[in-house]
């Protein structure tokens, strides 16, 4: 066994030596911190050296164990993979260090579960973006539904245990009831579990049968939050601002897609998925979702759970990206992936940054706050520009080959759908900002002096608003390894 | 001395019983059963290596060869039973002195520990013995030993339980015995093999066909097999905590082997497939077993008497394999005895550690028990988990052969219902889960963790359950081994 594919058990097992750390210095919480960022950054170390050998053409699998024979844990690094692994490995340090300052400057209690929790999360995350096969994505995945629980229910309110219990009724409730079903038939029409390109049906399987897998597999993932089952990740969003920002704007929700989009172009196969008519009946449903989504988060007054229903619209893209079966929608979708990652942790940052500055979670209560909180506003409407996608920022990338790809495969109802949502985004995004530097009747001066948000939290959320636009600039790396989703299989 | 094995597998807890009363009362009872039990078990190791390399093992008690003398045949079927029946009692056994200190009266125990040997000795020479009527005499010998160890429980309700547990069991017991009467009358023979040889020849008549429903009733009804299943929630629940975990792990297991060792070896194979649509009635009563009784699990305001509902599910999963048939269909039945035995025993060997710290099993009892006992509550969660069939504990195995035999045979609302039997788990586990961890504990005083010897016992069902969720070599290759033979053993 080489070096490299020994990475891969190092980039599984870092988190959870770092759980060891941070039980061991559960009563020291600066070094408990410490470990949680060295833990972040060795990851991120290693991730960078797998991404380096991945680069130079090497095949890195890791196998772990035969469960039952043909079905086993077991590792391989794909494109698809190592972006999400990069993207989660990247942001896991930097919202390390804003929750340092969110948690402290909250006074929240039970921090070390906190942390733990957290920690395991990304490890789940990163056997999940190196799964190779089914098998091994559905337990991490289901891995990941249990160690956030307990970050939900962070807050032990009435209110956080309803939330918590939505969010795992439904998790786990359609990954027991469609997903594993569908799994299951999979293993016994394939006779493989493995990601293959091209997909694994044979060539004689019933489009009948393919149909519904196809449904299954869309509503089993849930945590891709394809409508109706999309309500969990507003439920969810009673956990803390850090939770909410990595794993509920990237973490969860990506490896909800990231799964959807592997299963769409691995095991299915485009062609395939082409020749199935349930693909149309689920993309005008995931568009619909697009649009309503966007509806839902226009009215909401409430800045997280706002930024929630935007995250259930975004995903809607990268869903119907794929859903498109076509090579430039796959590409849109993988590169929305990351794009959307970085601009949407942003956005949650900065509600957490004014959360703990100020107090406030409702956005009719914002308005004037720039002048007391200028680069957390900043940073929101560089974010929010990402979102929408309007240079100088990344998500420019994303909706570009996204909206590339419905016009090759003509499917002008879903372009307009996608601009129409873009529309929606400015009309609820953007007044924030506007409104905090540009107040519509001036303000007064409250009795509490506002100040920024903690150090720590605002050099977090300065990094990631960075990256919306340096990802603008240089957009080429996270490109070059998106598009070797397919050349890579056909080797 | 190597020879005599299958003897000395049922001869030594039989002379072990009086020996135990011999030696009194106090820890030497419980120390001396352990031993018995422990060698019991080697034994059982023994004779399933030598039959799983080296076939068959038949013996003849006292040198006198069948028919005409008591035959003892071990074949890979009841070997493994045997290590399933012994390992469990050996477990259960090293945690008896701690559980019974708190529940039964000193001056009892050494009663109690005379009447677990006896009842070891019924179930174990029930497994090894080739002879109809033999296992009849040790039928009785366990059921009554069985009604004592219930009795003694702590509470009154125990003697009303084992009252109907007597009453229901010996009309099983009858009724298996006016069978095994009414075959002898019709082939003049009582071994097993013999029997399979003659009964084809005499299949036509109204004798056979009535000792074959005869049979098949008495078997449910010590089975507990929907709807005959009404005495095994009031035995479990009243009987002492650690007798449920071993008659959870063994009684049940041991008269589904008769079932299979009836249907399979002694009767004709038609029997079961023209006569009596028997498939379909095992199938049909199997699922409504589980759906049925995991719903009237969730409403149990008592946990052990929840996990006791758990148990008639469980059983109606092993009908519905034995149902489905064919060899994948027997082996999940096989895979699902062991693995239940697992997790049967993992979860009734946590409540009866907590039984013994805090006197009583209700849910609103165990409220915080999570932070006062944590490694207790973790043997449950993760027993739990195995229930639910979660990947990677030995729960996950059972389920995925069982709903691949049920897909493989087209019966895919079969596959569905199985799937709803899990999520209903899932409501019934977690409302202990969220008891234990997430609500606050009634008062505040302190508890100690359970027992040394409980914990030790706990965590070694606790291993169990993960390891042969991953490394299932060993359950798979012998249960697949045993249905093979089965299959071809059938006249």
């Amino acid at each position: 066994m080489s070096a490299p594919n020994m990475l891969i058990d190092a980039a599984i097992f870092t988190p959870l030596i770092a759980v060891v750390g941070i039980l061991a210095f559960a009563r020291m919480p600066n070094l408990r911190e410490a470990v949680s960022i060295l833990a972040g950054l060795a990851l991120l170390l290693i991730n960078i050296e797998l991404y380096n050998s991945f680069n130079e053409g090497q095949s890195l699998t890791r196998h772990w164990v035969d469960i039952v024979p043909g079905l086993s844990l077991s590792f391989r690094i794909d494109a698809l993979g190592m972006l999400f692994s990069l993207v989660a490995s990247v942001l896991w340090p930097v919202t390390t260090l804003y929750a340092i300052g969110y948690m402290r400057g909250h006074k929240e209690d039970n921090q070390t579960r906190f942390y733990v929790c957290f920690a395991v999360a990304i490890a789940a995350v990163m056997a999940i973006a190196y799964a190779e096969n089914l098998f091994t994505l559905f337990v991490f995945y289901e891995v990941l539904s249990l160690c956030t629980y307990p970050l939900v229910t962070h807050a032990g309110t009435e209110k956080a245990k309803q939330g918590g219990r939505i969010y795992l009724g439904i998790l786990m409730g359609t990954s027991v009831a469609f997903f594993l079903p569908a799994i299951i038939v999979t293993w016994l029409v394939a006779g493989t579990l493995d990601f293959q390109a091209g997909g694994v049906f044979p060539e004689q399987t019933g489009i009948a049968l393919l149909s519904v897998l196809l449904v299954l597999y869309v509503f089993g993932v849930a945590k891709a939050a394809v409508m109706p089952f999309h309500r969990w990740l507003p439920a969810a969003m009673v956990a803390p601002t850090p939770v909410s920002a990595l794993l509920h704007a990237v973490a969860v929700v990506k490896a909800g897609v990231f799964s959807l989009v592997k299963i769409l172009v691995f095991i299915f196969g485009l062609d395939t998925l082409q020749q199935i008519p349930a693909t149309d009946y689920l993309l005008y449903l995931a568009g619909a979702g697009v649009v309503l989504a966007s509806l839902v988060a226009l009215r909401q007054d409430n800045l997280k759970a706002r930024l929630a229903y935007s995250t259930v619209s975004q995903l809607g893209y990268i869903t119907v990206g794929a859903l498109l079966a076509v090579e430039s929608g796959v590409v849109g979708s993988a590169m929305h992936i990351a794009t959307h990652a970085v601009g949407k942790i942003t956005l949650f940052f900065c509600a957490g940054a004014i959360l703990v500055a100020s107090h406030k979670s409702n956005i009719s209560e914002m308005a004037g706050l720039g002048r007391r909180m200028p680069i957390t506003m900043i940073a929101f409407f560089i974010a929010s520009l990402s979102i929408i996608g309007l240079p100088p920022t990344a998500g420019t990338w994303s909706k570009w080959w996204l909206l590339t790809a419905t016009l090759e495969t003509d499917q002008l109802v879903l372009m307009a759908v996608l601009l129409l949502s873009s529309l929606l985004n400015i009309a609820y995004l953007l007044p924030i900002p506007l409104r905090a530097f540009f107040p519509s009747e001036p303000q007064t001066d409250g009795p509490i002096a506002i100040k920024e948000a903690p150090t720590a939290s605002l050099i977090a959320l300065c990094i990631t608003a960075g990256a919306c636009i340096l990802l603008f600039f240089f957009p080429n790396p996270l490109f070059e390894l998106v598009s070797q989703i397919f050349t890579e299989g056909s080797q | 001395m190597l020879s005599h094995l299958p003897v000395l597998q049922v001869i030594l807890p039989l002379l072990g019983a009086p020996a135990c009363l011999i030696l009194g009362r106090g820890k030497l009872a419980w120390l001396f059963a352990l031993l018995i039990s422990a060698l019991s078990f080697c034994i059982a190791a023994m004779l399933l290596h030598t039959v799983y390399h080296q076939g068959v093992i038949s013996y003849a008690l006292g040198g006198w060869q069948a028919p005409w003398g008591i035959e003892y045949r071990i074949d890979l079927l009841n070997a493994w039973l045997l290590l399933i029946v012994s390992g469990s009692s050996t477990v259960a056994l090293l945690a008896a002195q701690s559980s019974i200190d708190v529940e039964i009266a000193p001056e009892k125990q050494t009663i109690f520990f005379v009447a677990w040997l006896l009842c070891l000795a019924g179930l174990l020479g029930i497994l090894a013995t080739g002879d109809a009527f033999n296992v009849f005499v040790f039928l009785e010998v366990s059921s009554l030993s069985t009604y004592t160890l219930i009795s003694l429980g702590p509470k009154r309700e125990s003697l009303w339980a084992a009252f109907r547990y007597l009453i229901m069991g010996t009309i099983g017991a009858t009724f298996i015995l006016i069978g095994i009467g009414l075959m002898y009358i019709m082939t003049g023979t009582l071994n097993m093999q013999d029997l399979a040889q003659r009964l084809p020849l005499a299949s036509d008549s109204s004798t056979v066909f009535t000792a074959y429903a005869f049979i098949i009733v008495g078997i449910s009804l010590k089975l507990a097999l929907f709807p005959l299943h009404l005495w095994l929630p009031n035995a479990y629940t009243h009987a002492p905590s650690i007798v449920t975990t071993f008659l959870a792990a063994s009684a049940t297991k041991v008269a589904l082997y008769l079932m299979i060792r009836f249907t399979y070896t002694v009767f004709p194979s038609h029997f079961s497939q023209i006569d009596i649509p028997l498939e379909e009635i095992f199938i049909v009563l199997g699922i409504t077993g589980v759906i049925s009784a995991s719903i009237a699990a969730i409403y149990q305001a008592d946990v052990k008497r929840a996990i006791a509902y758990s148990s008639v599910a469980q059983v109606g999963y092993m009908v519905v394999g034995l149902g489905i048939g064919g060899v994948l269909g027997l082996q999940a039945t096989l895979l699902h005895v062991f693995n239940h035995a697992l997790m049967k025993a993992t979860l009734f060997m946590a409540l009866a550690a907590i039984a013994c710290r805090i006197g009583v099993t209700t849910l609103t009892s165990m409220q915080g028990l999570g932070r006062k006992m944590p490694w207790t509550s973790f043997g449950f969660v993760v027993g739990g988990l195995s229930i639910i069939g979660v990947p990677l504990t030995a729960g996950f195995i059972s389920k995925w052969y069982l709903v691949s035999a049920a897909a493989l045979s087209d019966r895919w609302l079969l596959v569905l219902l199985i799937m709803i039997g899990s999520l209903l788990a899932i409501v019934y586990i977690w409302r202990v889960v969220e008891a234990l961890y997430f609500k606050p504990a009634a008062d505040s005083t302190p508890l100690k963790e359970a027992p040394l010897a409980m914990l030790l016992a706990l965590w070694l069902l606790v291993f169990g359950n993960i390891y042969f969720g991953i490394d299932t070599r060993l359950p798979v290759s012998i249960s697949a081994e045993a249905a093979i033979a089965l299959q071809e053993g059938r006249p």
